[in-house]
């Protein structure tokens, strides 16, 4: 079985956003990076399909040079290999994403059996990458996954639809997307840490198509800055909250 | 301009999509029966005529809307909460962050984020025909037993964050949800450490509540939980960091520790009922 991973690396935003000078980008001088949480689930779920039955998992990431250190974060919970299709630090759009990664799978001497997906990127939310990359592979997509199982190699899998689980079933090879809550990712172990920076991680550099979704700018939207009533400190606060858990109803 | 507009039948956020359709042109209402098909769907509707196909900025309206843009291979903005001419504003970091971008395709292809837009009657729904294309599609719905008030339902949200400290430490934000008939929530540290299921995660990639009240228990509000909690219509925070971010989100506050605070309330509630 051989499967793919696709990953993101963003910043670490904390309790506030704060922009750029020129609109174009969070502030990231103070921030951590890491990998949309849908794709941590990802990322360990194919992990356990090479450790139950046989594999190699490879993740993939289209980004900056820096990049590299969310490949390495998922070589150290078991990913065999990296590939970083390495920009200039722009900002792609879903179109230009997914045609640099269908490119780079097409490359691939062999065919991947599986390629996972995060639902949708913590940053730019486009909901669409994966589907693309399956409608441009030809291949079938199911979305939105909380559970995938193997069976006589095709998959079964559920997707929540509030109270009530929607149960699919594809052939293999497949596009799937998943949500946190798919799995528990492990943290990393330090041995794991080690044996990542030996695996292997090819560069490749992508030059970035004209956009067709175009980010003019980003704003931060109205509505922080909030000045909350105290109801005052500790224990003796409990009957002036009463107080108002009376007034707005709830008690 | 004429548009297309994907419902599902009783939904709150299709009916939004229609309201916003309706303030940009003539709008053709369209739904599909049968067992749901993504790309097949998503085919029927690329084929019909429109200069804009616009659905709710729900998990089918994205998922559909980014089949017909890889169809046609056209560009699609999720969650928009503005149009003008083709420059679109839609939401990034489930909301905590807006982008003004410019859409170069036609159709339009867009969803509509949920919440920012007035709900319209939705009236007469054209359904249309989907041919069975061999795609995934929903093969069986498995209802869940219900266990207690939903978390994206419920009228009071009281939440944990990694002040409560551990998995026992929540049997005093469950007693307060129990008094006050609402629903255990957390923020994503606590399901990461493992102290809570999943299930009760609420954030960007976890549920989004619509409470009437959310109470915030040692939860310093970052982004990634503010993102869930924001359609709460008040927020009170309880926090021993009168710095904490939660207080610039929040309606009121209690400066103080939770495990003292939050088990005086139970108190302060039983006390007050006859």
């Amino acid at each position: 079985m051989k499967i793919l991973c696709c990953v993101k690396r963003v910043p670490i935003t904390g309790g506030k956003m704060v922009l750029t000078v020129d609109e174009q980008a969070i502030e990231t001088k103070h921030l951590g990076f890491t990998i949309s949480p849908h794709e941590e689930c990802a990322v360990e779920e194919a992990v356990r399909i090479a450790e139950a039955q046989g594999g190699e998992v490879v993740a993939l990431t289209l980004g900056p040079a820096e990049a590299e250190e969310q490949l390495r974060d998922c070589m150290a919970i078991g990913a065999d290999r990296g590939v970083l299709l390495e920009t200039q630090g722009e900002d792609w759009d879903a179109q230009a994403t997914a045609g640099a990664i269908v490119e780079a799978v097409r490359a691939e001497p062999e065919p991947f059996d599986l390629l996972l997906f995060g639902n949708e990127s913590a940053d730019a939310a486009g909901y669409q990458v994966g589907i693309r990359v399956g409608h441009a592979l030809g291949l079938p997509v199911v979305t939105g996954l909380k559970k995938i199982e193997l069976r006589d190699g095709a998959i079964r899998c559920e997707r929540d639809v509030g109270g009530a689980r929607d149960v699919y079933e594809t052939p293999l090879p497949a596009v799937l997307t998943v949500l946190e809550g798919l799995n528990l990712p492990r943290y990393p172990s330090v041995p794991g840490r080690l044996r990542a920076k030996q695996k292997p991680l090819a560069r490749a550099a992508v030059s970035a198509p004209t956009p067709q979704l175009e980010k003019l700018r980003l704003i931060v939207p109205e509505g922080q800055g909030k000045q909350a009533e105290i109801l005052g400190e500790g224990a003796d606060a409990a009957p002036r909250v009463v107080a108002v858990l009376h007034e707005i109803g709830v008690a | 301009m004429n548009l297309l507009c994907f419902v599902e039948p009783e939904d709150d956020l299709s009916a939004q999509a229609v309201g916003f359709a309706r303030t940009l042109g003539d709008t053709r209402v369209v739904s599909f029966e049968g067992a749901y098909q993504p790309a097949a769907w998503a085919r029927t509707l690329a084929a019909e005529p429109a200069d804009a196909i616009v659905a709710a900025g729900s998990e089918r309206g994205n998922e559909l809307l980014a089949h017909v843009g890889a169809i046609l291979d056209q560009p699609f903005a999720a969650n928009a909460t503005a149009i003008d001419g083709d420059v679109v504003t839609r939401q990034r970091w489930g909301g905590s962050l807006l982008e003004e971008a410019q859409l170069h395709g036609s159709p339009l292809l867009l969803t509509v984020a949920p919440h920012t837009q007035p709900a319209a009657e939705i009236g007469d729904v054209e359904t249309l025909i989907a041919e069975d294309d061999g795609s995934p599609r929903v093969l069986e719905r498995i209802e869940e037993a219900s266990t207690g008030v939903s978390l994206r339902e419920a009228k009071v949200v009281v939440g944990g964050g990694r002040g409560v400290g551990s998995a026992e430490g929540f049997a005093i934000i469950e007693e307060l949800a129990g008094l006050l008939g609402g629903a255990v929530g957390c923020s994503r540290v606590v399901t990461s450490a493992g102290w809570r299921p999943h299930t009760d995660q609420v954030g960007q990639t976890g549920t989004k509540i619509s409470a009437d009240l959310y109470i915030a228990c040692g939860i310093s509000g970052a982004t990634q939980h503010i993102a869930g909690a924001k359609g709460a219509k008040r927020i009170l925070a309880i926090n021993s960091d009168p710095e904490a971010p939660i207080l610039a989100v929040a309606d009121y506050a209690v400066i103080g520790d939770l495990h003292e605070v939050v088990p005086a309330i139970s108190a302060e509630l039983r006390e007050a009922k006859p």
